[in-house]
């Protein structure tokens, strides 16, 4: 091994793929036969964490950064001025391998600039999946990058090698996505994704009648949306994530704060504050829409544009639809119980287990662990006291942020302006 | 009326078990199950040697399956936190749940329900955790090692998780705090103790133990996690809560913070 030159690669390759949000190794099912490598069977693992809090569990690198696109929101654009490099497929190997022997990672997450055309950048990056599966008898995870543009054959190939396939979008709106990446067509993105879908539906289909299928990206695709970048609203956010969520049967959509990384005209210029707060509250959603049971229009709409950034989005929407509460933690049913604000699914499910054996009273949530500081407004138990029934929504709002610490109360600001 | 009895076990999850049968099968009133070598005499109550009985111990074990799977999980990783006074709890928990006719195990407005569920969730952080945070070194002998030290004995509930996972490679784990380990030879997992000279944690000079492109690896790997900071969106408080301090010693990453 040269140990230099490895090193220094992968220093550039490393930092140019660390605006990939998505780090997730759960959701596999492959098992560890034959004394191989690895197992990914049970749920994910993060080894490490980045200093500003993001999860490592895989290993997150660029096959290369040299790129033929110029796309404004991108570090490895081709009129970026940085370092390149390349790997080779072996060296991927190499540090996949003895990083996993080592217990750093889950597995890899391969991603790639392209260079030469995408079918050939395609084809590398399976030819990396495909020696560790076939060679190295690995059974880890393995993330690859489904690059916009490849034909309907690779996409094929890939799955049978990755457990999960992944094309980003980037920008949430077709027209923002011809402000800043004029060489991209819309097409280019969904293509993929669609063949990924399709695929995943038959072999699913095929499963039921032959056990022996093989597995096709057994961990579902995701894709990943840029916030804050080209003025869009948390509506159109939310919107264009529930259509892929739909469309083309995501496990996952990710939203990333745009970190301005080159100064351009049409981007928010070096140095802006990324909108963390404002990606905190768009997961918010997500979470609602995928475990709580939530419609994207009870959240946002063409009334309520936009998240409300001092108050998370259940309270929001409990504080709009004031008409369904109190709600009776003792008789309500577990739906209605996963709308109060300050409930989670883990205390639904406490609630659930522990009323069929006494009616609660305010005491027993409290040590169940729910957040009573927002709690309290919406329920009655086995209490008399509940005085709250006459407020209004404002003031309830009012009592709950006085109350409460937001680890965000630095940030409460309006969002990001852009063109200014 | 009958003596209250303190019960005195080896320590071991069968022979917890075993005074939990005995007090069961005697209609013992139990004042506290404690371990071996840690006892403390109540004023009013006799004391009693249990004898570890492995059929008596799987015969409790099955009780409580039949009523819960979930139960007795609760009931080993709790054990496993070595709290003070754990096993008095486990032990009225199992009277709870035989009283009972079904779900008591989530039933969470009882406080031993939940108190235990609790610990066990501690502990089970802890074994998740580990799984996370060992970092194995490859020595001159080929063996892939790792030093711990968890805040609970998670090694029995981890060593499945990596014989599934390292299936080809001689691995060894071993926890400082309790001078025990668990050995992968490559067939199966066995428990090991070892004379432990130096424990091999951060620091600058090397071992004579371990090859020298084991250190590189473990320079590429700090490498890579330095370059994965995302600058413009430092959280410290973040990191420090998602690694913990008392791990960094152990890891190669955190080798320039310690």
């Amino acid at each position: 091994m040269n140990y230099q030159r490895i090193k220094e690669k992968l220093d550039i390759l490393a930092d140019a793929a660390k605006y990939d949000v998505s780090c997730s190794s759960s959701g596999s099912k492959r098992t560890n036969t034959k004394k191989g490598l690895g197992d990914s069977t049970s749920m994910g693992i993060c080894h490490s964490y980045t200093e500003d809090g993001r999860c490592i569990s895989l290993l997150k690198i660029l096959l290369t950064n040299y790129c033929i696109f110029d796309c404004a929101y991108c570090v490895t654009r081709k009129s970026n001025d940085i370092k390149r490099a390349a790997f080779k497929i072996q060296e991927v190997v190499d540090l996949t391998i003895n990083f996993y022997r080592r217990n750093y990672i889950e597995g890899l997450f391969l991603s790639s600039g392209i260079f030469k055309s995408p079918d050939y950048t395609m084809e590398r990056l399976i030819a990396v999946a495909k020696k560790l599966r076939t060679q190295e008898n690995f059974n880890g995870y393995i993330h690859l990058k489904s690059i916009p543009g490849a034909s309907d054959e690779l996409m094929h190939e890939a799955g049978l090698y990755a457990d999960r396939l992944s094309v980003n979008i980037e920008v949430p709106t077709i027209s923002g996505l011809k402000l800043l990446a004029p060489d991209k067509k819309h097409e280019d993105f969904t293509k993929p994704m669609r063949k990924v879908k399709q695929e995943l539906l038959r072999y699913a289909s095929e499963r039921k009648r032959i056990k022996s299928t093989p597995k096709y990206a057994p961990a579902g695709q995701s894709t990943q949306m840029i916030i804050g970048a080209t003025g869009e609203s948390d509506k159109d956010i939310m919107f264009s994530a529930t259509h892929y969520y739909q469309q083309y049967h995501m496990k996952r959509v990710y939203y990333s704060g745009y970190v301005p990384v080159a100064e351009d005209k049409r981007l928010p210029s070096m140095g802006s504050q990324v909108p963390l707060l404002r990606e905190n509250r768009l997961y918010q959603t997500d979470w609602l829409l995928r475990f709580y049971g939530f419609k994207v229009t009870e959240i946002v709409n063409d009334r309520h544009p936009n998240l409300d950034m001092e108050i998370d989005p259940k309270l929001s929407w409990a504080l709009r639809n004031m008409e369904y509460f109190p709600v009776d933690v003792n008789t309500a049913d577990k739906r209605m119980l996963a709308r109060i604000p300050g409930v989670g699914m883990g205390s639904v499910s406490k609630i659930i287990g522990a009323r069929r054996f006494r009616k609660l009273n305010w005491e027993h949530l409290k040590k169940i662990g729910i957040a009573l500081n927002r709690a309290q407004y919406f329920i009655v138990c086995d209490s008399r006291h509940w005085q709250r029934a006459n407020l209004d929504s404002l003031t309830i709002k009012g009592k709950i942020l006085q109350n409460s610490r937001s680890k965000f109360r630095t940030q409460h600001s309006n969002q990001l302006t852009l063109f200014n | 009326m009958m003596n209250k009895k303190t019960l005195i076990y080896d320590g071991s999850f069968n022979g917890f078990l075993t005074a939990v049968f005995n007090a069961f099968d005697e209609k013992i009133s139990v004042a506290d199950i404690q371990k071996n070598g840690r006892v403390q005499n109540g004023l009013f109550s006799d004391s009693e040697t249990i004898f570890t009985n492995v059929a008596k111990a799987k015969r409790v074990w099955s009780g409580v399956r039949t009523k819960s799977c979930n139960a007795i999980n609760t009931i080993y990783f709790a054990f496993l936190s070595e709290t003070d006074g754990v096993e008095f709890m486990c032990y009225r928990y199992i009277q709870k749940l035989m009283a009972t006719k079904e779900r008591k195990h989530a039933d969470f407005s009882d406080e031993t329900v939940l108190y235990l569920s609790q610990l066990a969730r501690k502990v089970s952080r802890e074994k998740h955790r580990m799984e996370a945070f060992v970092r194995f070194q490859l020595t001159k002998d080929k063996v892939y090692f790792a030093n711990v030290e968890p805040d609970f004995d998670v090694l029995p509930l981890i060593s499945k998780h990596f014989r599934n996972r390292y299936a080809d490679q001689r691995w060894l784990i071993y926890d400082i705090r309790r001078k025990y380990g668990i050995f992968y030879n490559l067939e199966g997992v066995e428990l090991v103790s070892l004379d432990l000279h130096e424990i091999h944690h951060n620091r600058t000079g090397k071992s004579t133990a371990f090859t020298q492109r084991e250190y590189q690896y473990q320079d590429l790997w700090s490498s890579y996690f330095k370059s994965t900071h995302i600058t413009s969106r430092i959280n410290r408080k973040l990191h420090v809560q998602h690694v913990p301090k008392r791990y960094w010693k152990y890891l190669p990453e955190k080798k320039e913070a310690v």
